[in-house]
């Protein structure tokens, strides 16, 4: 394991690093290579078990239905066997995952959600990406508080108690980290939608609006214009918040899909920002402090800043614009045969609701408007999908989302024109995946 | 009823409003105390409020660093072991033009903690809430002025006979080298911000036929492991196949004592700080095993150590106590890295 992780982060690690110029072109001159390859591997699996249902044997029928399964001729198990349900034993595969040679220790990593095989908008919670800066805890929420102190009339502290007593709101969000699509800037670097866009999730959080607890400890318009959000674990993750932003929609949360939030992400409280990135939604939440100057603090000074082509990093980067990728099919996979499948992926806008989605085929030349799933909501993910014939040919799938503002999701030259390639953060480009004749989905970037 | 809780009250759903209007003031919590803010209120800005008494030097510094920070950050701020390098990567120019030249440009070297910093009190607030990483919070002010005057000092910021406190971090901020580096002119700040890009929902014919300029290269293909393992094995996609299938593991292997200690060592946190075959924090456990070797009687020992924690036999740094284990776990762990961690 050891080993073969050192190996690996040889490879490209990111974000800070990208593939070297030889690199690169060592990609271009080999790509011919590559494809033939991945076609080889492909034939080998068609010849495997992996394509379309066992050919019914002679002429009787399919021993599946043939011949009853022991699901079908045997008691089941009791109720409450797994007090807390798990998944069946057969969906081992979709779990979360590092990146190998991302980062250099698990207490300050990335754990990517497998998108590639989620369907629907929510994420379930145990599949919800994570990124933590010093390690998870798990929070006794008996002993949790949370303190509203600077710039109020009384500041005041609360226990789970009293949060869970005052009005509520339930609604659903997404949460995308800043640096989701990071790795990508200077081009390809991982090879599924895990990798490149796993470190995004959506659920229901329950909680107190913010505006309510300001509004309890006697804030007044006219007194700050930032909240500062501090949490409880070892790096008292610290944010800034302008005002306008706090009082409309964030939400002092306690529930996520209907149970508590999970340890890592945040139990028993952290902060919804809705259509903001990730790391401003603080877990183990356990200060909220009104200011009248932003605070500079280290996740918005030393990171989280987006390193312009001019040498300046833009600070306070906060807001996630619309975007959207294909899940299926997408990197990594085989499509099993040729004919008939939907194409489907999410839509996000960190300004608004969606208002539409395009799925192109031919890299961009055409495109033809995707079907959005219900529901559609403000600062959530939609689901969108779209008929498509696969006959055989090569093909480049894209989706481009447009949100309620007008605004277009840009393409990666667009984006490297105003920002360089350096910038990791708030990668919003149009994500390309190729269809090889084999039937195998790569990862590809295209200008 | 001010202007907020109207908006609270709408933000809530008007519809409950209907049912059970608003009784007022729900008075719930209480107020803090000025000792409990006292303890949490720590942040410190960029103008210096919050910033508390105190005062350290750069030989202070030093010898905090060596005892508590050299180990992760390196000597000199360099490793890369731990986290991207602290100090280094500017010149006395930066420093007067509060620029960071090699920022600009294609060819933007691994970036440094250093060559970012724009606020000094960015600097001290960190340290002081999260550093060091294993013990945060348990710095006091002196020391915590002391080691950022160190850390300063590592990027020639301030000379060696430099003392950091409450009035002294003035003049610093006027020399960070990436002062004048932040920039808010853009539009992702706030919600109503104006996008820098401008594309066209064009819908047929648009642009030229793609071309592919980057893909990944093939010796990556198994970089991400197996992506046939990754994906459902029914539906309309498989994963690829990016390894050739491993040996069939007899499920005598899989459950072997063996290979549940190595897990047993992944659960709780001891491989972030030992590799099998590399020294992390504390010894590899192959070197744990060949120091051992011949000596089953040590088992009690390790145990011990492995349960309570123990310094001094390998280095500097101490290994805390893993009471949260119990006495079979700790014996079983114990047992598996003498027989050399297999
Ligand atoms: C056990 C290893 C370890 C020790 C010991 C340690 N650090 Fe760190 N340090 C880290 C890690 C890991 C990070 C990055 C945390 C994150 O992801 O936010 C970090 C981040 C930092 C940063 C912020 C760098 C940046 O660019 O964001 C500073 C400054 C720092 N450490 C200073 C110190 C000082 C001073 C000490 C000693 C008092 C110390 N560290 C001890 C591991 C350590
Ligand atoms: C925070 C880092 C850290 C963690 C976590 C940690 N260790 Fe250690 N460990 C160390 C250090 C440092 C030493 C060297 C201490 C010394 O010099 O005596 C050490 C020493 C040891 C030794 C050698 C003791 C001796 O007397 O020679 C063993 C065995 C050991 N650790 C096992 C474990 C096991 C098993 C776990 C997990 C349950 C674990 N460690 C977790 C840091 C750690």
């Amino acid at each position: 394991m050891a080993e073969s992780l050192k190996r690996r982060g040889a490879i490209v690690r990111a974000p800070e690093n990208f593939l070297s110029g030889d690199q690169i072109a060592a990609v271009g001159a080999g790509r011919r290579d590559f494809l033939r390859q991945a076609m080889i591997a492909a034939a080998a699996v068609g010849a495997g078990a992996a394509m379309p249902a066992r050919a019914a044997e002679a002429s009787a029928g399919d021993p599946d239905i043939l011949n009853l399964p022991p699901w079908s001729t045997t008691l089941g198990k009791p109720v409450a066997s797994t007090p807390y349900g798990s998944p069946s034993k057969f969906e081992t595969n979709l779990v979360r995952r590092e990146s190998p040679g991302l980062t250099r220790v698990g207490a300050s990593s990335v754990s990517f959600a497998p998108l590639q095989g989620l369907f629907g908008i929510i994420t379930p919670s145990g599949l919800h990406f994570e990124r933590h800066h010093q390690g998870w805890q798990d929070v006794d929420p008996a002993r949790h508080r949370l303190m509203i102190n600077g710039l109020v009339g009384t500041p005041k502290v609360y226990t789970m108690d009293d949060l869970m007593r005052l009005p509520s709101v339930s609604r659903i969000h997404f949460i995308e980290c800043g640096a989701n699509s990071g790795m990508e800037w200077g081009n390809v670097a991982v090879p599924t939608v895990q990798y490149t866009h796993g470190m995004l999730s959506c659920s229901e959080f329950t909680g107190v609006p913010l505006s309510v607890l300001l509004e309890d400890c006697g804030y007044e318009r006219s007194d700050g214009h930032y909240v500062l959000a501090e949490g409880a674990d070892g790096s008292s993750m610290t944010r800034t918040i302008p005002i306008d932003n706090a009082l409309d929609d964030v939400i002092v949360a306690y529930g996520q899909n209907g149970e508590m939030l999970r340890p890592e992400n945040g139990y028993p409280l952290r902060l919804v920002v809705p259509g903001v990135q990730g790391v401003s939604w603080v877990k183990w939440l356990r200060r909220i402090e009104i200011g009248d100057q932003p605070y500079g603090t280290k996740d918005e000074s030393l990171h989280y800043v987006d390193l312009m082509p001019d040498g300046t990093h833009r600070q306070y980067s906060s807001i996630q614009e619309a975007k959207s990728v294909i899940t299926t099919p997408s990197g990594g996979q085989q499509l099993v045969g040729q004919g008939y499948y939907t194409v489907t992926g999410l839509a996000w806008s960190g300004r608004g609701a969606i208002r539409r989605v395009d799925v192109s085929a031919d890299g961009g030349r055409n495109w033809r408007r995707a079907k959005l799933e219900t529901p559609v909501l403000s600062k959530a993910l939609t689901r969108f999908n779209i008929d498509w014939e696969w006959d055989g040919a090569p093909a480049i799938l894209q989706s481009r989302a447009i949100d309620d503002t007008g605004y277009v999701q840009p393409t990666m030259p667009q984006l490297r024109a105003v920002r360089g390639s350096k910038s990791i953060y708030h990668n919003n480009a149009i994500q390309s995946w190729a269809v090889a004749p084999s039937g195998e989905v790569s990862n590809v970037q295209v200008g | 009823m001010s202007r907020l809780v109207k908006r609270g009250a709408l933000a809530i759903g008007l519809a409950a409003a209907a049912v059970s209007p608003l009784l007022g003031a729900p008075n719930l919590g209480r107020p803090a105390t000025p000792a409990e803010i006292a303890a949490w209120d720590i942040d410190v800005r960029p103008d210096f409020k919050g910033l508390p008494a105190g005062s350290g030097s750069v030989m202070q510094g030093q010898d905090i660093w060596e005892a508590q920070c050299e180990s992760c950050h390196g000597t000199f701020g360099e490793s890369n072991e731990w986290f991207t390098p602290l100090a280094g990567g500017t010149t006395a120019a930066d420093q007067k033009t509060g620029h960071v030249k090699s920022l600009a440009g294609p060819d933007v070297p691994q970036r440094t903690t250093l060559m970012k910093l724009s606020t000094v009190s960015t600097l001290f607030d960190y340290i002081r809430r999260a550093m060091p990483w294993t013990a945060p919070k348990s710095l006091s002010d002196d020391e915590v002025y002391a080691v950022t005057a160190y850390v300063l000092y590592l990027n020639d910021v301030v000379d060696d006979a430099f003392v950091l406190d409450q009035d002294t971090i003035r003049e610093v901020q006027g020399r960070l080298p990436n002062r004048n580096g932040m920039s808010r002119k853009h539009g992702l700040w706030l919600a109503s911000g104006k996008p820098d890009t401008a594309n066209k929902a064009c819908m047929r014919n648009c642009g030229d036929e793609a071309n592919v300029t980057s893909s990944l290269p093939d010796y990556a293909r198994d970089a991400h492991g197996n992506l046939a393992d990754q994906n459902r094995t029914f539906g309309p996609v498989r994963g690829v196949q990016t390894v050739a299938p491993a040996p069939a593991t007899d499920a005598a292997t899989a459950s072997s004592p063996a290979a549940s200690a190595l897990l047993l060592a992944q659960d709780n946190g001891c491989t972030g700080c030992h590799g099998v075959d590399e020294q992390i924090l504390g010894p590899s456990f192959r070197e744990v095993a060949k120091r051992y070797e011949g000596k089953p009687e040590s088992i009690g020992k390790l145990t011990r150590t492995i349960l309570q924690g123990g310094s001094g036999n390998w280095g500097e740094m101490p290994m805390p106590a893993q009471d949260h284990l119990d006495d079979a776990q700790a014996d079983a762990l114990a047992q598996w890295i003498l027989d050399g961690a297999q």
